[in-house]
């Protein structure tokens, strides 16, 4: 079943939504772009090709991902930093009445305080998109990172 | 260099001179005296090569190592160096080589011994060119390390001077490790790395270090989680080199089989306190316990979260914390979701592990400068002794108390 242009234009709203609410440390607000049963995982492609099930965060509803923001506020400590997001294209893989399953590239730069900025991520995003009455949310968001390694550590999400 | 080029400040265990987290120098000399040292590197998991052939590649300190399963169903370990013009021979994480090693590079071959077997062009063509007739493959083998294994992950030394790996683990520890680990076979659940940018020292004391964990860790004080009220201790090995501390969550005694959760509700902040659901999977209600050999191995039971951190040096001022995760074959379907679940808890991006990841950092920062002045270790007194509290800085003593006769410093 093709996409419709209406339906293409709010996924790609939402995507926008998502990189923007992350870089503006609007993180409240992250959240907000699931629906209540997600699934939000971020996996390196190692283990995700060796079918290995754990990778760096793995959350399976809503409430876990505003715990994480709560606990990224309120008691994790890591230096001052923010990100940008840049997208790719996003290829339609799948499209079925309310849900459809698409693929899309991000690379993350990652702004020290100091200045100084890096290329911290780069991967695809496997995304199942279910359109709601009140749009498109992610219903699994599964960020399957290029490389294992992290530079000092992930707390802001990718 | 025979010696390091400075003395070991007063006061013993309880003082450490940055300069030892900073000097290129002392660096050279841990290549020697310990990581090729009379002491054993952890290598990789037995079930990660399970048959004839599978190798895997990691190191012991900076040197390239390749741990491959032979046909007998023994396990060598081969510096990953190709005796001829000395390139990596095996160049994939993992895989499997069939019955022999062959360097890419002139395909120079190697039997899963580490013997040389096959030069190509050896006699040359037609009476030309070839190696001398005196060239002698036995003399020409990768170089072989000793390779033994406790619990099901494999060790290697550099050093015929090393005791054997039972005895550098000791019978303290090895029980501690033997209580996680078992003769269970072990399944990698996944693997991850992260970059300090901190001497690969500061990670291994962090993690030694008791007195840090709530303290730094504040999720666990926000959600009040682990105390250092709540009962535990550290065993240290009489070296100092091994350690292994341990908690158990008081308020867990009423909640059978699941511990911790109902902590997370009755505290705060959490609206999913799934990550909290956990097994008494040992039967002693210990639900954090954090074990080292030294040098830079690590084995941790956080909850039902079971992960080794392989804490390798790449310079003087880097380091690369590789975590494998852990479960067993026989796990069960509940226990698998757990184990997932909790592995949010560690790792790179995990709620109490994320500031160790940082804080190295912020120490080898901070002491630009200031490499004449040492760090104090006195958290618990001088002794590096086995302690029935966590308010003690004894595991970190214990540490240097094994470090310093290898490296010269007395």
């Amino acid at each position: 079943m093709m996409m419709d242009i209406g339906s293409r234009l709010a996924m790609q709203d939402l995507f926008a939504r998502y990189a923007h609410v992350i870089d503006d440390d609007r993180l409240e607000e992250w959240p907000e772009l699931f629906t209540e049963d997600c699934l939000y995982q971020v996996i390196s492609a190692e283990n995700w090709a060796l079918q290995r099930p754990i990778g760096l965060i793995h959350c399976d509803n809503k409430a876990m991902l505003q715990d994480r923001v709560t606990s990224l506020r309120d008691a994790n400590i890591y230096e001052a930093q923010r990100y940008r997001h840049m997208l790719s294209a996003t290829l339609v893989q799948h499209f079925h009445r309310d849900e459809a399953r698409v693929v899309s590239n991000y690379q993350v730069i990652r702004i020290m305080q100091n200045g100084e900025t890096m290329l911290f991520s780069c991967g695809r995003y496997l995304d199942r998109i279910r359109f709601t009455k009140a749009g498109p949310l992610f219903a699994e968001r599964i960020v399957v990172m290029d490389s294992r390694r992290v530079d000092t550590l992930l707390a802001i999400p990718l | 260099m025979d010696e390091p080029a400075f003395p070991w400040p007063a006061g013993g265990n309880t003082r450490v001179p940055y300069r030892v987290y900073t000097d290129t120098e002392v660096h050279e000399l841990e290549k020697a005296r310990i990581f090729a040292g009379p002491t054993w590197g952890f290598l990789c998991a037995a079930s990660e090569i399970p048959h004839a052939g599978d190798y895997k590649t990691t190191f012991l300190g900076e040197v390239p190592i390749v741990v491959v399963r032979r046909k007998d169903g023994g396990i060598n370990a081969l510096v990953n160096r190709c005796s001829h013009r000395g390139s990596l021979v095996a160049l994939q994480n993992q895989g499997n080589t069939g019955t022999a090693l062959t360097c890419v590079y002139h395909s120079w071959a190697f039997d899963l011994d580490g013997n040389l077997t096959g030069v190509p062009f050896r006699r040359g063509i037609e009476g030309k060119g070839g190696m001398p007739a005196g060239f002698d493959l036995k003399q020409h083998g990768m170089k072989r390390l000793r390779a033994a294994a406790f619990c099901g992950l494999v060790f290697g030394t550099m050093s015929e001077a090393a005791p054997p790996l039972e005895e550098h683990i000791g019978g303290l520890i090895g029980g501690r490790m033997q209580r996680v680990l078992g003769d269970r076979k072990l399944k990698v659940l996944g693997t991850t790395s992260q970059v300090l940018h901190n001497n690969w020292k500061l990670y291994v004391e962090n993690t030694k270090d008791t007195y840090h964990a709530s303290l730094l860790h504040s999720f666990f004080s926000t959600f009040k989680i682990l105390r250092l009220t709540a009962e535990g201790g550290i065993h240290v090995s009489e070296d100092g080199g091994n350690h292994a501390s341990h908690s158990r969550n008081k308020q867990d005694k009423d909640q059978g089989e699941y511990v911790g959760l109902r902590s997370a509700i009755d505290g705060f902040g959490l609206k999913d306190a799934s990550i909290f659901a956990a097994r008494d999977e040992f039967g002693d209600g210990i639900t954090v316990q954090i074990l080292s050999v030294f040098p830079n191995f690590v084995l941790q039971q956080v909850h039902n979260s079971i992960a080794l951190r392989q804490v390798l040096p790449k310079g003087v001022d880097q380091t690369e914390l590789l975590w494998t995760f852990l479960g067993f074959e026989d796990d069960d379907e509940e226990m698998q979701r757990l184990r997932l679940k909790q592995a949010n808890l560690v790792g790179p991006a995990g709620y109490i592990s994320m500031e160790d990841g940082c804080v190295g950092g912020w120490v080898q920062r901070a002491i630009v400068g200031s490499e004449q002045d040492d760090s104090v270790v006195e958290m618990g007194g001088a002794s590096h002794a086995s302690t029935d509290n966590r308010i003690s800085e004894a595991s970190v003593r214990g540490f240097w108390n094994r470090y310093r006769p290898l490296m010269g410093f007395e």
